[in-house]
């Protein structure tokens, strides 16, 4: 089977709704089919990367442990809003993996090179 | 043209649900062809037998029935938001010591691999999010 370029957009915040884990499992198995796998994070997804998150304490498990392991499974290519992340007084140094900033053109540029999107 | 669609909305809760069924009859309509229909998170509710909304307003789950009937559709129910949500066919029923089951009729339980594949061989993959 040929392989295809798939982006995984997220655009939940991480523990609200069970959205994020469910875009990162599909990231994941895309990638187990060796697919050419990116992720994007818009809106509130970009809280799925922050540093030191505690979800225990509300009886989650931790998503952004699964983000570390990606490189594993050969998903490198991890976006971000820069709109996303300034609006919510983020920067790159609270996250917990390298990530690349996009702006709003190149996010539209990105979406058009695939070959498949699925939207979390 | 090969469609696949991704339903992530429950039935009778959010719009998405019914959309996408009504995007389904409209890609069966327009003669292109439906691959699979995958339902999860939320969307896995599109497939409990047990759904009944009142007479007097539009019934999803018996929709995909039909629409599955009249045109052999694939409608894959992730397994994993199923389980947890509790909406399960026999085998698993038996498997994890249950004494009910109710995936609708025309609905199967699978993993993810089967939205991978979904989207492998579709031309267009469309979500219907939650």
């Amino acid at each position: 089977m040929s392989e295809l370029s798939f982006l995984i957009i997220n655009r939940r915040a991480p523990y609200a709704s069970n959205q994020a884990r469910e875009g990162l499992d599909a990231a994941l198995t895309a990638a187990i089919f060796e697919q050419d796998v990116s992720m994007l994070f818009l809106s509130d997804a970009v809280y799925q990367l922050l540093k030191a998150q505690q979800p225990d304490a509300i009886g989650q498990k931790n998503l952004s442990a699964n983000l570390q392991v990606l490189p594993m499974y050969d998903i490198d290519k991890l976006y971000v809003c820069a709109e996303a992340l300034a609006t919510r007084g983020l920067s790159v140094g609270q996250l917990v993996v390298p990530v690349e900033v996009l702006d709003k053109a190149q996010i539209n540029a990105l979406i058009k090179q695939q070959d498949r999107v699925l939207t979390f | 043209m090969i469609f696949s669609i991704v339903v992530q909305g429950a039935p009778h809760t959010q719009q998405s649900a019914e959309s996408a069924l009504r995007f389904a009859r409209a890609v069966l309509a327009e003669g292109h062809q439906i691959y699979r229909v995958f339902f999860s998170g939320d969307g896995i509710h599109d497939g409990s037998a047990l759904a009944t909304p009142q007479q007097d307003e539009g019934h999803v789950v018996a929709g995909w029935q039909a629409l599955a009937r009249d045109h052999q559709l694939d409608l894959v129910v992730c397994i994993a938001a199923a389980l947890r949500r509790g909406v399960i066919d026999a085998s698993e029923s038996k498997r994890h010591d249950k004494a009910q089951h109710n995936l609708a009729e025309g609905f199967t339980l699978s993993g993810l691999g089967q939205l991978t594949d979904a989207a492998l061989n579709s031309d267009r993959v469309i979500t219907f999010g939650s």
